[in-house]
């Protein structure tokens, strides 16, 4: 993606690709801390993370300022048009994955506030939200390196969190059947699954868009990675 | 349908080969651009169109270019260049008027070719001016200096003695290269309105204005035709590296 004529274009293209990466890397920290906070009760990690949001909504604004300011002064075609496209995309489903994040440790808030006794087990929960990290930090990695087969098999292990949300609340609804004193938690537990599920979906867009960039192929809404 | 398409065309200059074995359909009634660094062969190419390179000695074309309907290669010795002309009219990059008035800038061609008739000729006139956008700037002043317009006029003026004649396919090399980007526009403006009645290849160094106002890219380099393809898909997915590294501002 290096050796333009000019210089400064290849500086500029650079530093907004790794701001991508570090947006990238933060909003993985996010999700990481509100799932470690909802886990281990830590309410001020929850609302460390909920402050934390702006940080994310920030850099989302820097992004997309960068970009229109190259597409202005560069003209970029071809892989670089693909790529800043790309990059205009995946940060607002970065920004997204930032907002999934904060509900999260919202939830989580709510729920050892009220006294996290009767929550029904989160084990379940903890696996497809490292299923979901998994899936952002290969896509990261894929766009990185401009790895289109890579992003192929991220968009493929959507399917699995996908599975994984719908068996969750099969169980959180036996929890609330037996057990209503548990109903406001599961529901909110119901919503943080949700929001992993959501995540999973953001990160298999972005995965999309590297193929976009290697390929030039726009595979959204098609069967080709089924 | 095509309108023109060049078969194995090799161009020499002397004994330099500007051309090599060029396979290139023009398809009628959509412009066409060619794009490539300097000294690729683009204007060489556009200029085999009409047997410019006839004028001077040592040049020498190999292969076709066959014009439609006609079937005819016109690079065959027995064609007429200045039948060739007629038929396929050339815009400069610098706007060339005669130094005429406007009127008689663009009757010339109709003169050349033996129109007596003036009320024909004033009606031909009036058409070409309105086809090249000029009527409305220059009604008043039709049998003033050509020289008096300003350059995107001058330049309109010229595509306007180009259209009177009715050409078939237009020849633009380079044409807005010394206009102003207001001037820019409205020539490319008129590019799309000709469209409908013509046929149109391009020589441009501006790459955005190739991505503007073409339907089909050819990039050349050295001589060589190194892609043809619809514009919107050279400019955003090209299949070779070559043209992904010239349409993207990278060395070779």
């Amino acid at each position: 993606m290096s050796d333009h004529a000019s210089k400064q274009y290849d500086l500029d293209l650079g530093s907004i690709r790794s701001r991508v990466l570090a947006m990238g890397g933060l909003v993985e920290a996010q999700i990481r801390h509100a799932i470690d906070a909802l886990a281990s009760g830590d309410v001020a990690l929850s609302e460390e993370v909920i402050a934390t949001d702006h940080r994310v909504n920030a850099m989302e604004v820097g992004i997309d300022e960068d970009c229109s300011q190259l597409i202005v002064r560069r003209q970029p075609a071809a892989s670089d048009l693909r790529m800043i496209f790309a990059i205009m995309k995946t940060v607002t489903d970065l920004e997204r994955i930032g907002d999934e994040a904060q509900k999260i440790a919202r939830m989580a808030k709510n729920i050892h506030e009220r006294g996290g006794a009767q929550a029904p087990p989160v084990v379940e929960v903890r696996h497809a939200a490292e299923a979901a990290i998994s899936m952002l930090r290969r896509t990261l990695d894929c766009f990185a390196r401009l790895d289109a087969d890579g992003a192929m098999e991220v968009i493929r292990d959507d399917a699995r969190i996908d599975n994984e949300f719908r068996s969750i609340l099969r169980q959180l609804i036996t929890y609330m059947m037996e057990d209503p004193r548990t109903i406001s938690t599961a529901l909110e537990i119901v919503w943080i699954a949700k929001a992993i599920e959501r995540i999973g979906d953001h990160a298999k867009n972005m995965a999309e868009y590297v193929i976009y960039i290697v390929k030039g192929t726009d595979v959204r809404h098609t069967k080709m990675h089924a | 349908m095509v309108k023109a398409e060049s078969k194995n065309l090799s161009f020499y200059y002397g004994d330099f080969q500007a051309l090599k074995d060029i396979n290139m359909p023009v398809h009628e009634h959509k412009v066409t651009a060619l794009i490539g660094p300097s000294g690729c062969g683009k204007s060489t190419f556009l200029r085999c169109f009409n047997r410019m390179h006839d004028l001077y000695p040592g040049n020498r074309y190999q292969g076709e270019i066959v014009l439609q309907p006609d079937n005819a290669n016109l690079l065959a010795r027995e064609v007429d260049p200045i039948e060739v002309r007629m038929r396929i009219g050339m815009v400069f990059q610098k706007p060339n008027p005669f130094p005429k008035s406007v009127f008689e800038n663009v009757a010339y061609g109709l003169r050349v070719r033996g129109e007596g008739s003036r009320r024909r000729i004033e009606e031909k006139v009036e058409q070409a001016l309105h086809d090249a956008a000029l009527w409305n700037e220059v009604k008043d002043r039709l049998h003033q200096p050509a020289y008096n317009l300003s350059g995107g006029q001058q330049q309109r003026l010229c595509i306007a003695r180009a259209l009177a004649t009715d050409p078939e396919l237009l020849l633009f090399d380079e044409p807005t290269s010394a206009l102003d980007p207001i001037a820019t526009t409205s020539i490319e403006e008129l590019m799309h309105d000709l469209k409908t009645r013509v046929t149109i290849l391009i020589v441009t160094h501006n790459m955005q204005q190739a991505a503007r106002v073409s339907d089909f890219t050819a990039y050349m380099y050295l001589g060589d035709l190194i892609e043809f393809g619809v514009t919107d898909e050279l400019f955003i997915k090209p299949k070779m590296k070559q043209t992904e590294d010239y349409i993207t501002g990278r060395f070779g």
